[in-house]
């Protein structure tokens, strides 16, 4: 018992900080505080559930028409929704309202359109949903192949970042955007691409959860939600504090739901989220207070 | 306007609106009901979110405590109690949410109110399907629509008279200050965690009184009801639309977004939350000033121009 809830609350935990992941790239570098992350997530789970019923796309190479997708409607987001709030803006400070203002307003659009096409019902399918034997535990095949993705991933995102000139010049964005134009990096450019690296991450998230989790169109404000609390806690723009707090999160969820109850999963998460707000509010692994 | 006169057209227009339910027809009256309850919600907002500037999206958070407090409370005790215990949990928990995010940036306040309803229902759900095993109440009380808009006035006329009472102290400048600029507000002495919770404190108040009070006009009320997310984003929108810098800004806003949702939610039901979003980025990116701000910008070029 213990093993299976350490198992698969390490699924979910991977799937949280790639989510999140996603979200700290938004905000980190594009300083855009995104409200509707969850709903592109849900967006993209539902486009893999369309392309696996309908057209019987594995959901691994819906991977690949669903990312590159939403890669590019985050960047189109950017720049001609975005770009605005950020050219009128005086400050950091206004930004963020303005972007939590405009994006609060693309959650309800988004969701909306998702509701009036797919109405309120949970969906899921089944695909690679055998047993397979871990150390005594059993864990469902989908959910192992989700995380070593979520892991994949996560790993590809951390050596872009580290090891090439672009994911150098992002991370300048991040730590000064007002120096990065001295050393020749285009701030707007190197925002938008990171925005939409986010729009990317989610959108693969929400394909790998599509193949485990059911879902429904209302239910990406838990996610938006729970991404926020993970990227705080793990410090704001920093990936490896996404993925520990990350994989905290799924480890208290799951915990709780099999020791306590699962209808208080939400109130453990925000019992964490209080916690931390109170005693480390710049995050486990932040070094700098806002 | 001299204060005097503004005083006096104040006290005509609220017996003009007082006397709204003895001509009215049902129709009409519930329509009133509306106008009435989103006015005082979002004056209470702005409120607080006018001068910090901080945006709240747990309007429905306070709104549904109140509305749930009258629905385990109905027939239990008189109608004044109810009320008094309905705003002494809305203020506890104002009080909580305040002090552990307030002292911090305001993304964190922003982001723990954006979860906060959602998480107070998850946790009313979880309590009645697990200790008490109903979920779902029905509230029998003898009050009827005309009592709830009367009461709904009242709340209203309190709002604004608190709104002008805080102007005009030292805690309202403090809250301008902060709002302009919260490194100089702590420099030069304010202390801005308490005035923050202050005002967030009382809006709160606002809000639960009014879920409170608006409780009898469901009958049946269960979590789902009464933490309705669209009712705080309807409530940021309709302060945003009129403008968050005026006390009697977000008048402008209520009116004419209620009669718009009406409308809409008659005419394309299954389309409703789509039109809301987009009426509302409209708004985010054509009038960030509000309808009052557009207005005092128009009146000044010409000023300015002559």
């Amino acid at each position: 018992m213990f093993v299976a809830a350490v198992a698969s609350g390490l699924v979910l935990g991977g799937m949280y900080a790639l989510i999140a992941m996603g979200l700290t790239l938004q905000y980190g570098v594009a300083r855009i505080m995104n409200l509707a992350h969850g709903e592109l997530m849900i967006a993209a789970a539902f486009a893999a559930f369309w392309l696996f019923t309908s057209a019987a796309v594995n959901p691994l190479v819906g991977l690949l028409l669903v990312v590159p997708a939403a890669f590019a409607v985050s960047w189109a987001i950017y720049r001609l929704l975005l770009t605005p709030l950020v050219a009128r803006a005086p400050n950091r400070d206004a930004l963020e309202v303005d972007s939590i203002l405009a994006t609060f307003g693309m959650l309800f659009v988004i969701q909306g359109v998702m509701l009036a096409m797919f109405g309120g019902a949970y969906y899921s399918y089944s695909f690679l949903a055998f047993p397979v034997n871990i150390a005594g535990a059993t864990v469902a095949a989908n959910r192992l192949l989700a995380l070593g993705f979520a892991a994949a991933i996560g790993l590809g995102l951390y050596l872009y970042l580290t090891r090439t000139r672009l994911g150098t010049a992002v991370r300048a964005v991040a730590v000064d955007p007002n120096s990065a134009p001295l050393v020749a990096i285009d701030v707007r450019a190197t925002a938008a691409l990171a925005f939409a690296f986010g729009g990317a991450l989610v959108a693969a998230g929400g394909v790998l959860i599509s193949m485990f989790l059911t879902f429904n169109a209302n239910i990406g404000v838990v996610f938006t939600m729970k991404a926020l609390i993970v990227v705080i806690m793990g410090g704001v723009g920093n990936l490896l504090g996404c993925l520990v707090a990350g994989l905290i999160l799924g480890l208290v969820e799951t915990f709780v739901a099999t020791w306590i109850d699962p209808g208080l999963t939400l109130a453990a998460t925000y019992a964490i989220f209080l916690v931390i707000l109170l005693v480390r509010p710049q995050g486990l692994f932040g070094t700098a207070s806002r | 306007m001299k204060p005097v006169l503004a005083l006096a057209a104040a006290a005509i227009a609220v017996a003009f609106l007082a006397a709204v339910p003895l001509y009215a027809d049902a129709y009409q009256l519930s329509l009133a009901i509306t106008l009435m309850n989103y006015t005082v919600l979002a004056t209470a907002w702005s409120l607080f979110s006018g001068p910090t500037r901080y945006v709240s999206l747990a309007t429905v958070a306070f709104f549904g405590i109140g509305a749930y407090t009258v629905a385990v409370l109905a027939e239990r005790m008189a109608w004044p109690y109810i009320l008094l215990i309905a705003l002494a949990v809305g203020l506890a928990v104002a009080l909580v949410v305040g002090l552990s995010t307030l002292r911090l940036s305001g993304v964190y306040f922003v982001i723990f109110t954006f979860g906060l309803a959602e998480l107070i229902r998850q946790i009313v759900t979880w309590y009645e399907v697990n200790v008490t095993r109903t979920l779902g109440r029905y509230v029998f009380v003898d009050i009827d629509a005309a009592d709830i808009y009367w009461q709904l006035l009242g709340l209203a006329v309190l709002a604004f008279a608190a709104g002008v009472l805080i102007r005009r102290s030292r805690l309202g400048l403090a809250l301008r200050v902060i709002g302009d600029d919260e490194t100089v507000a702590r420099h030069i002495g304010i202390n801005t965690t308490f005035a923050k919770v202050a005002l967030f404190a009382l809006s709160a108040s606002f809000m639960t009184l009014c879920g409170a009070v608006m409780a009898p006009r469901w009958t049946y009320i269960d979590p789902a009801i009464a933490f309705n997310p669209v009712v705080s984003f309807q409530v940021l929108i309709m302060a945003l639309l009129g403008g968050v810098h005026r006390l009697y800004g977000p008048l402008f806003g209520v009116v004419p977004l209620v009669l718009l949702f009406e409308f809409l939610l008659a005419r394309f039901p299954n389309h409703f939350s789509i039109l809301v979003g987009l009426a509302f980025m409209l708004i985010v990116y054509a009038i960030p000033q509000g309808i009052v701000g557009f207005a005092e910008r128009i009146a000044r070029g010409k000023r300015g121009a002559a």
